[in-house]
């Protein structure tokens, strides 16, 4: 018996020797990192840096190239206010590539809901705030109508959304009658359908309200990420499914959660979409939902989920638009943007799994 | 006699033509270790998983200090205080240790932050964690904010035991927590569970590794062919007496040997 609470105390027999064991910690020839290392390192510990730098060379660059018209506070609005819409369904699909989704129908809920608000408020006569309150909670639905079929029916989100996509986009079709609704129209009806398109100058600059929406988008959604516990959970679910319901989390709830949020953004975009365009049309932002997941993939934000601010999305679709515009005042033909919007793709993504290779 | 914590009575699961338990029980008592040890397959996790929520049995009842439980899942056992470390430590890797301990029950800000913003208290949270941490001695990390992927293979295990003692007021269960450490970590390991044992929490250890059962359990539950085959007191046979009852080699004692 005594030998058995020896046992206890020390451990087993063969682990008699592990007092004197030696207490050195593997350590290899010290090898100075070089610079390389250490800018790889820095990036894995903030990814959003490396869209802020991307942002700040680019506009130097441009700045240089194209000259002082590009540098104006009015070109700079301009390009605040292009991005906008397109920055805003980035902010809906960083949610959902956070949690190691993809959402291919951002662009068709934004679209069929700025149609849903149009109809209702300019043809059926429903008083336009209503309308939009209409278009905000449809939003939803169809956000949670992604949700469900991928928590519920365990559908991968890219089939999911490849059909919803479809759905949505022959949707918006029928109920427009494939007919766009006229800026006029808007005004005379239902002028507050406009209402983010409406602007103020700041010493030569114009600020759309869509641009200061995308940035209150930006914030709040920021907020809800890294301030909130169910923020910490989306993360966990993008970084390890299983593992966070076994933590848990009901990562089916905090999923559909997702979704319906970032139908909501969506609608919030068609809503603005309305004010920046001045007029509905069922064949606008066709490629919308590529465009914001290109925003997302830009501004380091992993495709694999679990990684990333959604702050970089903001800059991704600020890089993209300063290209566009860079481009276009330098007299580069249309063309050659697309291309550098491509190079810009796997640039970003290889530079991502460069950081991603680091040793802690 | 002493209420149990954990008694559980004929329980038993069919998943199709295949009985993974058939009609078992078990039994924890108050502040042991009680070791569950069995073949592969002898059903060993699925008996331990009906009793934390994990499945749901098709017959039986489970009672926890005394009372009827149904858990749906394993969060229902967790809000009774009943926490499980998982073979594959079910934390998020890029998720800071302080986020990982309280993953699913957050403290928020005090006031309106709190309450309207839901904002985190995340000093609070930090503080906690480091506390704990430092009570299993296990505060060799550098920072409770890094990520735990950062964390070699014995730290991460010491988050996930940590993050159990830290809140169980019921008892904890241990999935092979030593199967993929080392020597030393393993030994670090042992130490944590007799330190947990010491708080009066009882734990369910479910391993492989017999050195190891055999040092820290008080009893052994042998699970063979969906059933509790016996318990013994690990004092009173061997290592070699186990795994030969465990297999079939030899009878069992009587079942209330321990």
């Amino acid at each position: 018996m005594s030998d058995t609470t020896t046992t206890a105390q020390k451990g087993q027999d063969f682990e008699k020797t592990l007092d004197q064991s030696d207490t050195k910690v593997a350590t290899f020839e010290v090898k100075h990192h070089t610079l390389l290392e250490r800018i790889q390192h820095v990036l894995h510990n903030n990814p959003t840096l490396v869209p802020v730098i991307v942002l700040l060379v680019s506009l130097s660059a441009f700045g240089l190239i194209a000259g002082g018209t590009f540098f104006s506070a009015f070109n700079l609005s301009l390009i605040l206010q292009q991005v906008s819409i397109i920055g805003i369904l980035a902010a809906a699909q960083s949610l959902i590539i956070i949690t190691a989704g993809i959402d291919l129908s951002v662009a068709a809920i934004m679209v069929l809901m700025s149609v849903v608000m149009g109809n209702l408020a300019v043809f059926a006569g429903v008083p336009s705030g209503f309308a939009i309150l209409i278009g905000l909670f449809g939003g939803i639905g169809a956000g949670v109508m992604n949700g469900w079929f991928i928590t519920k029916v365990k559908l991968p989100p890219f089939i999911t959304t490849l059909g919803t996509w479809s759905i949505f986009y022959a949707l918006l079709l029928w109920i427009s009658g494939a007919q766009s609704i006229r800026g006029q129209d808007i005004d005379t009806e239902a002028p507050f359908l406009k209402f983010f398109g409406a602007a103020f100058n700041i010493g030569g600059a114009r600020i759309t309200l869509s641009a200061l929406l995308m940035i209150v988008v930006f914030i709040a959604l920021w907020y809800m990420l890294n301030k909130t516990a169910w923020g910490r959970h989306v993360y966990a679910i993008g970084d390890d499914k299983d593992a966070a319901e076994m933590s848990g989390i009901r990562t089916d709830r905090t999923l559909l959660s997702v979704y319906g949020l970032a139908g909501f953004v969506c609608a919030l975009a068609g809503w603005a979409s309305i004010g920046r365009v001045g007029s509905i049309s069922p064949q606008s932002f066709y490629e919308g939902n590529l465009d914001s997941i290109t925003a997302v993939v830009i501004g380091g934000i992993s495709l694999f989920g679990g990684r990333g601010s959604i702050m970089g999305a903001l800059f991704g679709a600020l890089i993209v638009g300063v290209f566009r515009s860079g481009l276009r005042l330098s007299g580069v033909d249309v063309l050659w943007q697309v291309f550098a919007i491509g190079w810009l793709i796997i640039i970003a993504v290889a530079i991502d799994q460069w950081i991603r290779r680091v040793s802690a | 006699m002493i209420t149990p914590v954990v008694q559980a009575r004929g329980i038993v699961k069919r998943y199709g033509h295949v009985t993974a338990i058939d009609h078992s029980d078990f039994e924890l008592r108050p502040g042991e270790v009680l070791a569950v040890i069995g073949d592969n397959g002898a059903g060993k996790s699925s008996i331990v998983k009906a009793i934390c929520g994990a499945t749901i049995p098709d017959e039986g009842e489970i009672l926890i200090e005394g009372k009827p439980v149904e858990f749906s899942s394993p969060i229902e056992a967790r809000e009774m205080g009943i926490e499980i470390v998982y073979q594959n430590l079910a934390l998020s890797p890029a998720l800071s240790i302080a986020d990982n301990m309280f993953t699913g029950r957050e403290i928020r800000k005090k006031g309106w932050l709190g309450k309207y913003l839901r904002m985190l208290d995340k000093p609070a949270m930090e503080k906690f964690a480091r506390d704990k941490l430092t009570e299993l001695g296990l505060m060799t990390v550098q920072s409770i904010k890094q990520p735990v992927e950062t964390l070699s293979g014995g730290q991460r295990q010491g988050v996930a035991v940590a993050r159990a003692a830290a809140f169980a007021t019921k008892f904890i269960i241990m999935d092979e927590p030593t199967a993929a450490l080392g020597v030393k970590e393993s030994r670090k390991v042992l130490e944590l569970i007799q330190d947990v044992r010491a708080r009066g929490i009882p734990i369910i250890l479910i391993s492989h590794n017999m050195p190891h059962v055999f040092e820290v359990a008080d009893r052994i539950h042998i699970h063979r062919l969906g059933k509790r085959l016996c318990t013994i007191d690990p004092k009173d046979y061997t290592m070699s007496d186990a795994v030969a009852f465990m297999t079939g080699a030899k009878e069992p004692p009587a079942e209330d040997a321990a």
